[in-house]
């Protein structure tokens, strides 16, 4: 048999029908998760042609993108505040209830951003295809699943027939040798990955990031590194299976049990990349160069290390048209810029082990006067571990606001929002323009960038709080 | 979803390139239920100034602007989320094509199942498109050829089963629902 790389392996065993020069593969979807944005459309769809959801026993649904994530409204104490939000988030209830789709409902123990909360639950597991209605969905590629987003049309096939139709995507090795150096995270290694690919660089292709850097990556920080696949137009990202994947797994809820669990390991083991298997491209990335990254434009392949100073570019209409919008100059240092806002949340960056990192640096010390530093847990289990260690006492002691879990400050959709011209260091995947609110200026960093920045009130390396 | 065949229109050109999903169809409108009236949205905070005033230099306030169905523009459109109001923006607006060297792959998805024709074109016929605003241009879905206003061609490239469905007006669902025996049969194959 030729030798197959790790998504080759994917797509060959998802295959309901080949495809043809004439017609794309029929691609078995084994996990399909659903939220409040993009979906209404896709059961309206359904409802329509008097259709039923084929595997509910396949699809979850959780309230994330609109849903506050502050506690009263929450919590129903208040009424949310955003009408339209609320109207979307009773219509998601009503299609669940009405398709007998699983909900993780606003006031659920295991609610939280759709991309924290299957893996948190065991749903993701290597060797499956995973869509969602977000581009975020590169992030469950971490364990080793084709994992990829999709637009409301295909959440509508998927609901109906549990497949989809798809044209098989190139593949794109990103091999990462080298120990990250002090101070260095998985944030700063992936932006460092689109800075080198371009933003429109993977489209087309699947990457699979390769090499001793992965391998030593916790899963947390391979879900960070994966996540912003989509970043670079990549829309899928793979990590290999190993023994950190299959220990991260171990016992969660969704995990086989038991015997079932070493029989899915020893499946699991038979699908990282053939020694000899055949990539279409490959790029090399030194991690033991890296400093940590900080965005300064309106794109997140616009990076620089976060002592370099924001580059000149004579001639480029859309290099000046970022900075015009970031209110920046060429050649300036951003250490040392003011913020007015840090975020800490998002599906890239709200896990607990982002949450610890960002607190050890938080701990004894004040948000900067000015400041707004909001906290958002990725999950409510997340919030709730944070808790029982204390590390909600951390940000709160400091004068920073912790939240229910929920997408927050990440896009400007559920009430938590950047002011118009204010500089905000955020934990999360986008720099686009007016993404955090209108006007928002956005900074993309790693949580202990954004920690430091909240105290310094200013873009701070975090090397200088971190003990060695 | 109407057969589309041929585009026959005017151009708009936004030349910069990378323009994302949140400048098409800004966050805050997606928490909408349906698919319609989304074009009153589409490139708001490129259009509308912070009153919601129309602002008089965006093209799309222009009269030239008006009518046109096809969309010129820079490097890497439709980079970002998987947003389908995006595509569901530009159609209401009027848009049946976007032409760019380069097109986002879960966007572009999205532009096919919405009656968008994404067109992709070399960097030389790019380049005269963003030079001549206002250019008449021809869209021949069925022959996969552009037709510049000098009368010259330029091939396309659409996937066969898109491009199948959109001159006939037929959506990928029902492809789908047809072969449910298939996937009845994958699914006792692999115990699911």
């Amino acid at each position: 048999m030729t030798a197959r790389t790790l998504f080759e392996k994917l797509w060959d065993a998802h295959e309901v029908v080949a495809e043809t020069a004439d017609t794309p593969a029929v691609l078995y979807i084994d996990l399909h998760l659903t939220h409040e944005v993009t979906s209404p459309q896709a059961f309206s769809n359904l409802r329509a042609r008097k259709l039923p959801v084929r595997r509910t026993d396949r699809t979850f649904a959780t309230l994330d993108h609109s849903t506050p994530t502050d506690t009263d409204q929450l919590f129903g104490k208040i009424p949310i505040r955003m009408q339209s939000a609320a109207k979307q988030i009773h219509e998601f209830e009503k299609n669940c209830a009405e398709f007998g789709v699983e909900l993780l409902g606003l006031t659920h123990k295991q609610r939280g951003i759709v991309h924290i909360i299957g893996p948190e639950l065991g749903l993701t597991q290597p060797g499956k295809t995973i869509v969602c209605g977000d581009s975020h969905t590169s992030t469950h590629g971490a364990f080793g699943a084709l994992a990829f987003g999709i637009g409301t049309t295909e959440v509508g096939d998927v609901l109906a027939t549990q497949c989809l139709l798809q044209r098989k995507p190139k593949t794109l090795a990103v091999n990462v040798e080298g120990a990250l150096p002090f101070g260095v995270t998985a944030k700063d290694l992936v932006l460092a990955i689109i800075r080198e690919l371009g933003v429109g660089g993977g489209t087309g292709y699947v990457i699979e990031y390769r090499g001793s850097t992965i391998r030593a990556l916790s899963m947390d920080e391979r879900m960070t590194v994966c996540n912003m696949s989509i970043e670079a137009g990549a829309r899928a990202g793979l990590v290999a299976p190993d023994e950190t994947t299959y220990a991260y797994l171990n016992g969660k809820p969704h995990a086989p049990q038991g015997a079932a669990f070493d029989r899915a390991v020893a499946h699991w083991k038979t699908l990282p990349s053939d020694a000899d298997a055949r990539f279409d491209r490959q790029i090399d990335i030194d991690a033991s160069t890296l400093e940590p990254m900080i965005t300064y434009g309106t794109n997140p392949g616009m990076s620089i290390g976060i002592s370099a100073k924001v580059p000149t570019q004579a001639n480029d209409e859309v290099h000046a048209k970022a900075l015009a919008y970031m209110g920046l100059t060429a050649g300036q240092a951003l250490q040392g810029q003011p913020v007015e806002f840090v975020f800490l949340g998002s599906c890239t960056n709200a896990r607990l082990s982002d949450l610890r990192a960002a607190a050890a640096i938080v701990k004894g010390h004040k948000v900067a006067p000015g400041v707004r530093f909001l906290v958002v847990p990725g999950s409510q289990q997340i919030k709730h571990l944070a808790e029982a260690e204390g590390l909600d006492r951390v940000f709160i002691d400091a004068g920073a606001e912790w939240r229910e879990s929920g997408c927050s400050m990440c896009l400007g959709m559920n009430g938590d929002l950047v002011s118009r011209g204010s500089y905000c260091v955020s934990t999360s995947n986008r720099n686009f323009e007016g993404r955090q609110g209108v006007g928002a200026r956005t900074l993309l960093a790693s949580p202990i960038t954004a920690a430091a920045s909240a105290l310094a009130g200013r873009v701070s390396d975090p090397r200088s709080r971190l003990t060695a | 979803m109407d057969p589309i065949r041929t585009i026959h229109s005017r151009t708009v050109v936004m030349p910069s390139s990378n323009i994302d999903t949140d400048q098409i169809m800004p966050a805050r409108f997606l928490t909408t239920t349906t698919r319609d009236g989304l074009g009153k949205h589409l490139f708001a905070d490129w259009r509308y100034d912070g009153n919601g005033q129309p602002n008089p230099d965006f093209i799309l306030n222009r009269s030239e602007a008006v009518g046109c169905q096809i969309l010129v523009a820079g490097r890497n459109i439709g980079c970002g989320s998987s947003r389908e109001h995006a595509p569901w923006g530009l159609y209401d607006y009027g848009f049946r094509a976007v032409v760019s060297t380069e097109i986002a792959d879960i966007f572009r998805n999205n532009c096919l199942k919405n009656g968008l024709i994404p067109v992709v074109v070399d960097e030389s016929t790019h380049a005269k498109l963003i030079a001549t605003p206002g250019s008449l241009v021809s869209i021949d879905l069925e022959g996969c050829v552009l037709t510049l206003p000098d009368q010259s061609t330029v091939p396309f490239v659409i996937e066969r089963f898109a491009r199948y469905c959109l001159l006939n007006g037929v959506d990928e669902t029902g492809y789908l629902l047809s072969k449910s025996a298939e996937i009845s049969a994958y699914e006792a194959r692999t115990q699911l």
